[in-house]
């Protein structure tokens, strides 16, 4: 059992009480809800004649089911309309903080929270969204959870929960150039599987994660999940703290240091134990891409589609599938696979940084003939903020579409979606069979700078042959100050 | 063994959503197996049908893709399957979206309980809050499961929850359940609002050592 760990020791704070049915009661610090999985829970309050416990810890945004080209009331899709009214209802019913459309807040749930400064270290955050897991850059324990559980949340801001295991996954060496953080966990998720994960906390740590910026650090973290472990995390440093500082929700002034000082306290002792360590190098990794339909199934850009017989027999009959699905042969070469559909955004890779690093390698080339390419920003603050450094102009003048910020294509619960059997390059999170909007269609996960590499080449393409033949530094754009409040 | 009081017999399995109320000893039913691991919530019920705020009419839309592309064959199509109460899957059930709408769906399809190898951790506590019952077993018994349950379509079986164990006339499985999910779902106290509101004084008490919510 872990002792001395961040998450040991966040628990322990948030601990209220052990319940009768042998699970924890834990206090939730920052609830984050959107329109997707919280109308059934307001309605279940209703039924039970509850109201919402601690609406000053609750925020709100929209993002699943928005549209991306114009976003223009009321929808062209009455039933996102109507989940949007909806929300806007039970958020001013119970006096519930909500950034809509055009606040200049909006964005995908992951992303606004951390440039609000709403979330911190040490803290408890849990939303209806597998992708929580992102806030655990930070250092704060986050959870994705279901309607029943943001019932649980909005009437007594707490959870029944039971306490998960603690890996650490320690990561020496560096990010070579053109390798990102994408690569990195997409590169974790192929050796200890999809499923390796689960009943863990994921904690990364180790040179390679003390060199990220926080947006890397989120990415990180945002597929934690892919692999199996509810949450990951990154101890909070200098690095967070720097981030934080001057953010609209972060503390100021005197409170300011005082926070500083607890935040560092909460970081995993030097003396701490886990419950198990996996050990990486961050400077033998190359740009990463999916060729299957599990996050895991994910290959150097360098290598062919696996044979059978190089797979544990287990994951076998998935890759099976996966052939037929993806009509992939094995020992197929990934590289130079044509892509009909090339997405940049999602509240994995939708960030300031993200858009820089293809920007990188967008900038003086072309989208391929007969490739649909787009940008989506994570947020109203990184449309602007990118717009500001004329990451739009550039992303156009290269035939990219630049839209306005919305999950988008990443689950095609909004007008984004692939057709019939196209196939994607997209920066987003899941491969799943039918995950963007067609149910037959593929999907190869990859970094922003891989989605805009193949969106020039209109295949696969290694992105480090474009950023030589520029000599353009990836790795130094992609560490550039990040966006600021 | 008897089935449940809590569950109400189910006249129409693919429309009624009759969720059960209550302590749930067992769920007895016929079975039907779903085989493959990593079956995420995407493939249970596919985004398109999160545009909702209701749960109601997830029941037909469960799988709609994988039962579309399967014109008919998918397990949940075939006659001999309508009415089935247990499902019966392999690792990491579950996987992917937070999305409660799969196991709405999957009850609201008329199952009332999942035995597999593994669940996703998220699965796995959204079936709880719901009073759906996931139990596991090893590799080799969940096939040996599976085929019997393949090769007796009709036959029915009695999940005991409180002594963890399936049963099939004269065969019986040893399953695993955690203690925790095990008293929630024996007791009734697996929907955890009452529990978690009956603690209002430690709350507040949380709240009042937490620093973040102190100023530090």
């Amino acid at each position: 059992m872990s002792a001395g760990t961040l998450y040991d020791k966040v628990w322990d704070l948030h601990r209220v009480a052990e319940l009768p049915g042998g699970s924890t009661q834990l206090f939730i610090g920052l609830h984050l809800i959107h329109e997707v999985t919280s109308p059934q829970a307001f309605a279940a309050l209703r039924d039970l004649g509850l109201g919402v416990r601690h609406p000053e810890r609750t925020v709100a945004t929209v993002d699943h089911i928005v549209p991306t080209t114009s976003q223009a009331r009321p929808f062209a899709d009455p039933l996102a309309e109507e989940m949007l009214v909806n929300l806007e209802r039970n958020c001013a019913a119970h006096a519930i903080p909500l950034h809509g459309l055009g606040s200049g807040r909006q964005g995908i749930v992951h992303v606004i929270a951390p440039e609000l400064g709403l979330t911190q270290p040490g803290m408890t955050v849990a939303c209806g969204d597998s992708h929580t897991s992102t806030h655990g850059a930070f250092g704060a324990i986050a959870f994705g959870i279901g309607t029943s559980q943001v019932r649980d949340v909005l009437a007594t801001q707490s959870l029944a929960l039971n306490k998960l295991r603690v890996r650490r996954i320690w990561v020496d060496g560096a990010l070579p150039p053109g390798v990102y953080a994408k690569d990195l966990i997409l590169h974790v998720i192929r050796v200890l599987g999809v499923k390796g994960g689960v009943g863990h906390a994921y904690e990364f740590a180790g040179p390679a994660v003390a060199a990220l910026s926080m947006e890397e650090r989120m990415t990180l973290c945002n597929m934690a999940i892919e692999g199996g472990a509810r949450c990951g995390y990154v101890n909070p440093d200098a690095t967070t703290f720097a981030y934080l500082e001057g953010r609209p929700m972060a503390p100021s002034g005197t409170a300011w240091e005082r926070a500083v000082a607890w935040w560092s306290s909460l970081a995993s002792d030097a003396d701490a134990s886990y419950d198990d360590e996996v050990r990486f190098d961050a400077s033998l990794l190359s740009p990463t891409v999916t060729w299957g339909i599990t996050p895991a199934q994910g290959i150097g850009v360098d290598e062919a589609v696996p044979t059978p017989e190089q797979l544990d027999p287990q994951e076998r009959p998935i890759a099976e599938e996966a052939y037929r699905y993806m009509n992939l042969s094995p020992g197929a070469a990934i590289a130079g696979l044509p892509v009909d559909v090339c997405f940049i955004g999602s509240c994995t890779n939708g960030r300031l940084s993200d858009l820089r690093a293809a920007a990188l390698v967008a900038r003086g080339r072309h989208v391929a003939a007969g490739i649909r390419a787009f940008v989506v920003p994570g947020s109203e603050q990184v449309a602007r903020a990118a717009e500001a450094e004329g990451l739009d102009r550039l992303f156009r003048e290269a035939g990219f579409e630049w839209r306005e910020p919305g999950c988008s294509m990443c689950l095609a619960m909004n007008p984004d979606r692939l057709e019939g059997r196209q196939i994607s390059a997209s920066s987003s999170n899941r491969n799943f069979k039918g995950r963007q909007g067609s149910a037959s269609g593929r999907t190869l996960l990859m970094s922003p700078a891989m989605v805009a590499a193949a969106a020039v080449r209109g295949h696969v393409t290694d992105v480090r042959e474009l950023l030589a033949e520029t000599g353009r530094s990836a790795s130094a754009a992609s560490r550039q100050p990040s966006l600021t409040a | 063994m008897i089935a449940s009081p809590s569950l109400p017999p189910l006249t129409d399995a693919v429309t009624s959503s009759g969720f059960p109320i209550g302590p749930i000893p067992s769920v007895e039913g016929r079975a039907v197996v779903l085989a493959g691991d990593d079956i995420d919530t995407d493939r249970i019920i596919p985004a398109r049908f999160l545009k909702c705020v209701t749960f109601e009419g997830l029941g037909e839309q469960v799988f709609a893709d994988d039962r579309s592309e399967l014109g008919g064959s998918h397990p949940f199509d075939r006659p001999e399957h309508s009415g089935a109460r247990l499902l019966l899957v392999n690792r990491n059930f579950g996987c992917g979206s937070s999305r409660e709408h799969a196991p709405q769906a999957l009850m609201r399809w008329g199952l009332r309980a999942v035995i597999g190898e593994s669940f996703a951790e998220i699965f796995h506590g959204n079936g709880l809050a719901l009073g759906l019952p996931c139990l596991t077993s090893g590799h080799e018994q969940m096939l040996a499961i599976q085929a019997h349950a393949s090769s007796h379509p009709t036959a029915s079986f009695v999940l005991d929850v409180q002594a963890a164990e399936l049963r099939c006339g004269d065969q019986v499985w040893a399953l695993e359940l955690a203690p925790g999910p095990r008293q929630m779902l024996t007791t009734g106290q697996w929907d955890a609002t009452g529990q978690l509101l009956a603690n209002d004084d430690a709350l507040v008490a949380t709240v009042a050592r937490l620093p973040y919510l102190n100023g530090f």
